[in-house]
């Protein structure tokens, strides 16, 4: 990501610590760390971006929190203004707003008149709850029918899940989340197609925010059972979704390996399918597909947004589309910036992992 | 299409007995091999019939794709195939003009990030150092925000309007193509013919324009063919959430939302989805054959396997 094409050879020719120049530090410690700035580097970066283009908006936030009898009395807008700190140059706004965030505190939503802290200790554990279940899922049935393509290259079970995959990119989310929603719970009513719970059910103590964990925590089965009904409709649409990217990334990932020198010769030695599987060919693209996973999780999250409009799921993205419907800036902003930093955050896991895996990652660092 | 299959064709089924020629059309195997595919082929089929469409739409209209023309709400019958939408519309006619937005506006999303991403990619490869610092943390600050939440906030800052929705794709898509090129030029700018061009006198405009563009041009194409489809989805997408075109309108990606409101009647969210499907998925097949058929590596996959 940041190796330049004329990175010293002396240095990836051994002897890390010794020949970098920075004597002492553990070589993994130090990819660690310089991973962990370049993090913070971006966090910071997307709360400026966030805060940039929310300040290009031409229409006046005061008016939004006002209003229109209140914006003809020229005292209260500039109490109003005064009050939300608009009365200051913008380096010293956004100063103000980087301290306030440094406390946690993202401001108060124009919308909702709560503290959007508050909005999103809801809203983000429904997201993320919605985004465990699909990647947990599609990471694993994709590893699967991907393992089965490579093997069998050519054969129709490949073609099968190529095209599979194929339509599965290429067809609309919103509209693959309306059929199945109209086909499972309107018609066949097999499943219930909107919200968390049953209306009847109030929702688990809030531990995690994750229903299903808080309801097993709490031993509340029948919510428990409750919320992984209405877990399922929209789990099943981003799975397939997620599952469609990933298959073909996966494939193509394994096809690189499968006739590698040292797989052929694993076979050769007559080690058992399953461990020239697991121990070979998966251990050999373990990175790419790490790196896929990864950006799979970006765009699961903007599929989430279409996601949560059809089933009506109050999570980050039903929350940021409202926000960004009635100009309530301050909302908005605290959505890009949280999941800006998860985003980042899982990045900084990956290349960890990344270090973690292959030597050679934490040497060029 | 046809005009570029045929002399391939011809060589590649020479008549018996003329065995001794068969090795000689060997240098102009890429392109046409690819354009043998039948999903290639079917892709570009498809592509060629939206375009048709687009370009002789208000010809082909049944109706005034923005009149009030039946009764709402009716099933597809003789007179709409397609039925009509909540307010009486022919949603034949609606899809149909939709091929004017969704056709050229992916193109010219495509084409605005495909000329920002390779200029700064060029740029940060070719001159490295700081310039290539600065150019590549901005790309990751982009790449490290969700598209669809940035399209979000640039959306709500300037108001909805298909114009918007489009700045804010562009804004977010540029990056892809900067990470590609700039990493096509690192392994470029050291080889041979670069230096050797160099050394000639060439100035680094001209070396970056002659020697290395020319060279690395083809794996930024394929890339563009594959996002095509992902952008046509990333505009219905946005049109869906109401942030891309406006009411009167129509586009395919609010004409699903219009579905929305009325589930029972499925046949007007259906016809757009399958409209966005079918160009969607024509691009996916030709984007996948070009970059089978120009990747070395499964050159010979084709060959052994066909599996494509």
């Amino acid at each position: 990501m940041t190796a330049s094409g004329t990175a010293p050879t002396r240095r990836r020719l051994g002897y890390p610590s010794g020949t970098a120049g920075r004597a002492g530090a553990h070589p993994l410690l130090r990819y660690i760390a310089v991973r962990f700035g370049i993090s913070v580097l971006l966090l910071w970066g997307v709360t400026l971006i966030t805060f940039i283009l929310t300040n290009l908006v031409p229409a006046n936030p005061v008016a939004a929190v006002l209003g229109e009898t209140a914006m003809n009395n020229p005292r209260i807008v500039a109490a109003t203004e005064h009050r939300l700190g608009l009365d200051k140059p913008l380096p010293v706004q956004y100063g103000l707003y980087l301290w306030r965030l440094l406390h946690l505190d993202f401001g108060t939503s124009n919308q909702t008149q709560q503290p959007i802290l508050d909005d999103l200790k809801v809203a983000f554990p429904a997201t993320i709850e919605l985004a465990l279940y699909v990647m947990i899922l599609s990471v694993v049935i994709g590893l699967g029918l991907a393992i089965w393509a490579a093997l069998t290259r050519g054969s129709v079970t490949d073609l099968v899940i190529r095209l599979g995959s194929l339509a599965g990119i290429s067809v609309p989310l919103f509209w693959l989340a309306m059929v199945l929603f109209y086909l499972l719970s309107v018609v066949l009513g097999v499943l219930p197609g909107s919200g968390r719970l049953d209306p009847t059910l109030e929702p688990p103590p809030q531990v995690t925010g994750l229903y299903t964990i808080d309801a097993a925590i709490a031993g509340q089965w029948d919510v428990l059972a409750s919320a992984f009904e209405h877990l399922a409709l929209p789990v099943l649409v981003l799975t397939l979704y997620t599952l469609a990217t990933l298959v073909k990334f996966f494939r193509s990932a394994l096809l690189d390996v499968v006739n590698q020198e040292y797989v052929v010769a694993a076979r050769a030695k007559g080690l058992p399918g399953r461990q020239v599987v697991f121990g070979y060919i998966l251990r050999g693209a373990l990175l790419p597909i790490l790196t896929m996973t990864g950006l799979a999780f970006g765009s699961l999250l903007s599929g989430a947004v279409m996601t949560e409009t059809v089933f009506s799921w109050q999570g980050l993205g039903q929350y940021a589309l409202q926000a960004s419907t009635h100009l309530d800036m301050p909302a908005i902003m605290g959505v890009g910036i949280v999941i800006g930093a998860v985003y980042i955050a899982i990045n900084f896991v990956i290349d960890l992992l990344y270090g973690v895996i292959d030597p050679r990652v934490r040497r060029r660092a | 299409m046809s005009e570029s299959l045929s002399p391939e064709a011809s060589v590649a089924a020479p008549p018996p007995g003329t065995s001794a020629f068969d090795a000689l059309p060997r240098r102009r195997r890429t392109l046409p091999r690819a354009w043998r595919s039948p999903f290639a082929i079917v892709g570009a089929a498809v592509i060629v019939l939206w375009a048709i469409v687009a370009v002789f739409a208000p010809l082909i209209e049944p109706h005034d794709p923005l009149g009030q023309v039946a009764q709402a709400v009716q099933p597809p019958s003789a007179a709409h195939p397609f039925g009509t939408d909540l307010l009486g519309r022919d949603i034949l006619s609606r899809v149909i003009a939709g091929s004017r937005i969704s056709l050229p506006a992916p193109v010219m999303l495509v084409v605005a990030s495909l000329v920002i991403g390779v200029v700064l990619g060029l740029i940060a490869g070719y001159f490295g150092r700081v310039v290539d610092e600065v150019i590549m943390r901005i790309t990751d600050l982009v790449l490290a925000f969700p598209s669809i939440i940035l399209a979000m906030i640039i959306v709500a800052a300037t108001g909805p309007g298909i114009q918007h929705a489009m700045i804010a794709i562009i804004i977010v898509n540029w990056p892809q193509y900067t990470r590609v090129t700039r990493s096509l030029v690192l392994g470029a700018r050291s080889s041979e013919y670069v230096v050797a061009g160099r050394l000639m006198g060439a100035n680094w405009f001209t070396s970056l324009t002659r020697d290395i563009l020319p060279n690395i041009a083809s794996p930024v194409l394929v890339l563009a063919t594959l996002d095509f489809g992902n952008q046509i989805l990333a505009l219905a997408g946005l049109s869906f959430l109401g942030l891309g075109a406006v009411p009167p309108q129509a586009e395919w990606g609010s004409m699903v939302y219009d579905g929305l409101q009325n589930f029972s009647a499925w046949w007007i969210a259906a016809f757009p989805a399958l409209a966005i499907f079918t160009l969607v998925i024509a691009f996916n097949l030709l984007g996948d054959a070009l970059r089978d058929a120009l990747d070395p590596r499964m050159q010979e996959r084709l060959q052994e396997g066909g599996a494509l």
